[in-house]
């Protein structure tokens, strides 16, 4: 039996809001038992972790990251990902389906599945397409699907345009208890944008979509999710104009949930500057405004998860003029440290911050993760949130560097990462 | 005369003390077209390359004669038939060139944007031909060297730019420049061909055209960009010759001695009014096309001096 005790850890609970002194010992993969200062006497064979004051947290369930394997794993690999997510104080990648071919059938799971055992540190769950190739025409095989181990359903960017299909993917899900996942954007309005409408899209001359795609988007979703009764989570919020619409639907008590992407936390239009295709995301950086409203939104609960939307590019499709460019950015190992800004900007307390990047997601997935308590999972992280640095994307783990933080000065280390008691990762 | 940037790839970096420079060398250059012997050595024995990715006749030949009668070697390469067809990217092209070592290259790209990304990557200077929406910024300084010999100055004058807005870099760098040397700008046209908050620029914006020509100085008038129209931004040519179309009655509303411009080509009968474009007495059209040959070389002169100074010195 290996006990591993970490002594004067800084215990921060996102169940119980807590950030309080003392230690914390796992056995055999759980946690075993929590204790203020002073800590039990290490016993016979038990390893000593001396936290130093450091910030012991569960660790990071990210929804959302692009692997690029099968398809295009010069830009990202199973293991590259999970080196990232370990230095990152993730310990449970929940991947996107939106590789090439799309993870749409039991069979292609099962592949994401067998490499993600072989070759990452961190833990893996694949999310499935909702529809075949994500063509939102005819739907994936969700029951299979569930039993090889599919923990949501998404089309990821690519909205479903039908409502009639999309409405026949939400029955057949809710039947099976199967989460839904989308990004809501109407793709009628937002078709050709590479940057939100307004004075600087204006300036730059880019071809623009308002906010007001995105509410239509959820709109939509929220009608049919009333009309279904589907689980459902709209993820990749960015847009002040469609909190509204989450608030009543969440009032009506609709089984609803919301995410943001970190970048539109911390990001905003005006950091594109002079065309910067690291900044190009989607849906588009937003006005400060709108940024405001999504980090409100996480500190009142409105909005639930957080997450890091890695989506590697490599160099190649990031080096054309800006419309053409690729959208997306890595963020495996700059989510916790860029997430830690709206802790320092005084936003956000460390638990609330938390609690949107470990024990929501897992609860919305019906994960043990996330938690800080006698037998839960030891996947744990050990951060010191103060401690700066300037970001070299050359340093990054990822194969993939395209990062819009490089050469930004970031407060945060992980200091250490364990998935199921084993350490994973050494900072 | 100084001026201090390395390349030209819009009016939004530069000072009204830059513009005053390109222009006040313009007008050198203006004289110098005028007579039978138009050349100078000021570039001799440096090589411009003109790129174009989008087709253009008029600022492509404006720009290869300035170079000419200024002794530079001039090449003009149409992209769109070239490299680009077989996959090479932008950046690999700007490479390519710039290992045979040209001194000024003039681009035009149909993407906002790209002609920045390309000055990055090479060691000569880069003059912007027009890039997507985004600036067109030998268009403005030829169109305030015009206004400028037109009227006698270039600040405190009202000045209405009237058309497609949105799809136009000819509105968005004339309307820096305008701004930057103190002058009332109006924006005039359908809602649907402004660009989103643009009156945060601190121009007027006015959908009827009437209203917004009232009193002006100068009246610019834009090309609709039919190319550019995915469909459905105005109901119909007649209708927008109707209601946006520059003629006799409507340009009655500005000043009566109010001079009218267009950056050409023009669509004879949807923006403008044949008669009206060709009148001497208040078109200024054709003189637009001249300052352009005068801007450029002015612009070339300017640039091609951190090369020509680097090299005295050694």
């Amino acid at each position: 039996m290996s006990t591993t005790l970490f002594i004067n850890a800084r215990l921060i609970d996102p169940e119980a809001g807590t950030d309080s002194l003392g230690s914390l010992r796992i056995r055999d993969g759980r946690i075993l038992d929590i204790g203020a200062e002073p800590a039990p006497a290490a016993g016979e064979g038990t390893e000593v972790v001396d936290c130093q004051g450091a910030c012991l947290a569960p660790g990071i369930v990210d929804i959302g990251v692009k692997i690029c394997e099968p398809g295009e794993r010069h830009k990202e690999s199973f293991r590259t990902a999970g080196l990232a997510a370990a230095a990152g104080g993730i310990t449970t990648m929940v991947t996107r389906p939106d590789t090439a071919p799309a993870i749409d059938s039991p069979e292609t799971l099962e592949f994401v599945t067998r490499r993600a055992t072989e070759a990452s540190p961190v833990r893996i769950l694949p999310m499935a397409a909702l529809t075949r190739g994500r063509q939102g025409r005819e739907m994936v095989e969700i029951g299979f699907l569930l039993d090889a181990g599919a923990v949501a359903f998404t089309d990821c960017d690519q909205v479903i345009q039908s409502p009639k299909v999309f409405s026949r993917c939400l029955t057949y899900a809710r039947a099976l208890g199967a989460l839904v996942i989308a990004h809501p954007q109407d793709q009628g309005l937002s078709a050709g944008a590479a940057a939100t409408s307004g004075k600087f899209a204006s300036l730059r001359g880019l071809p623009a979509v308002s906010p007001m795609a995105e509410r239509m988007g959820l709109e939509r979703d929220l009608a049919l999710v009333e009309m279904t009764r589907a689980r459902y989570h709209a993820d990749n919020l960015s847009s002040a104009a469609a909190l509204p619409a989450l608030e009543r639907a969440k009032a009506a008590g609709l089984d609803v949930t919301a995410g943001v992407n970190i970048h539109h936390l911390t990001l905003n239009e005006l950091d594109i500057g002079d065309y910067r295709t690291f900044f190009k995301i989607k849906p588009p950086l937003r006005a400060e405004e709108d940024r405001r409203a999504m980090v409100e939104a996480v500190a009142g609960g409105l909005i639930d998860i957080i997450s890091s939307m890695h989506t590697p590019q490599d160099e190649e499709s990031k080096r054309l003029p800006f419309e053409e460019a690729a959208s997306g950015a890595v963020a495996l190992e700059t989510l916790l440290p860029a997430a830690l800004r709206l802790v320092h900007a005084g936003d956000i307390d460390l638990p609330v911050l938390l609690r949107a990047m470990t024990l929501n997601p897992a609860r919305r997935l019906g994960l043990e993760a996330g938690r800080l308590a006698a037998g839960a999972p030891a996947d744990l992280m050990l951060f010191d949130p103060d401690r700066p640095f300037v970001l070299d994307r050359a340093t990054l783990q990822s194969k993939s560097k395209n990062t819009p933080f490089d050469g930004q000065r970031m407060q945060g280390r992980v200091l250490g990462t364990w998935v199921g008691g084993t350490r994973v990762f050494e900072g | 005369m100084t001026f201090r940037h390395r390349h030209l790839l819009g009016i939004e970096p530069l000072h009204q003390e830059d513009i005053r420079t390109i222009l006040d060398l313009s007008e050198r250059y203006v004289d110098l077209n005028r007579q039978s012997k138009k050349h100078l050595d000021v570039l001799s024995g440096l090589t411009q390359i003109n790129m174009f990715f989008e087709n253009s006749t008029r600022t492509q030949a404006s720009f290869e004669l300035a170079g000419k009668r200024l002794g530079a070697d001039v090449m003009n390469m149409a992209m769109q038939a070239s490299s680009l067809k077989k996959g090479e990217t932008l950046i690999d092209t700007a490479l390519t060139l710039n290992a045979m070592h040209p001194d000024l290259l003039v681009v035009r790209h149909p993407h906002s944007g790209a002609v920045n990304l390309l000055a990055d990557k090479v060691n000569c200077a880069v003059l912007n031909a027009g890039d997507g929406r985004h600036e067109h910024p030998t268009q403005a300084l030829l169109d305030a060297l015009t206004i400028r010999r037109a009227k006698g100055r270039l600040h405190r004058l009202s000045i209405a730019i009237c058309g497609d807005i949105a799809h136009s870099r000819v509105a968005r760098s004339n309307l820096l420049l305008l701004g930057k040397m103190e002058n009332r700008v109006r924006l005039i046209g359908p809602p649907t061909l402004m660009p989103s908050r643009i009156e945060e620029f601190g121009v007027e914006v006015f959908d009827d055209m009437r209203e917004g020509l009232r009193d002006v100085d100068v009246v610019m008038m834009l090309r609709l960009q039919k190319e550019r129209m995915d469909g459905g931004f105005i109901p119909s040519e007649r209708e927008y010759y109707h209601r946006f179309g520059l003629d006799e009655e409507k340009l009655a509303h500005a000043k009566p001695d109010a001079i009218v411009m267009h950056p050409g080509p023009m669509n004879r009968g949807v923006e403008i009014d044949g008669t009206l474009a060709d009148d001497i007495n208040r078109s200024v059209i054709q003189e637009q096309v001249e300052m352009g040959v005068a801007v450029r070389m002015a612009a070339m002169d300017l640039l091609s001096r951190h090369g020509r100074e680097g090299e005295d010195q050694a």
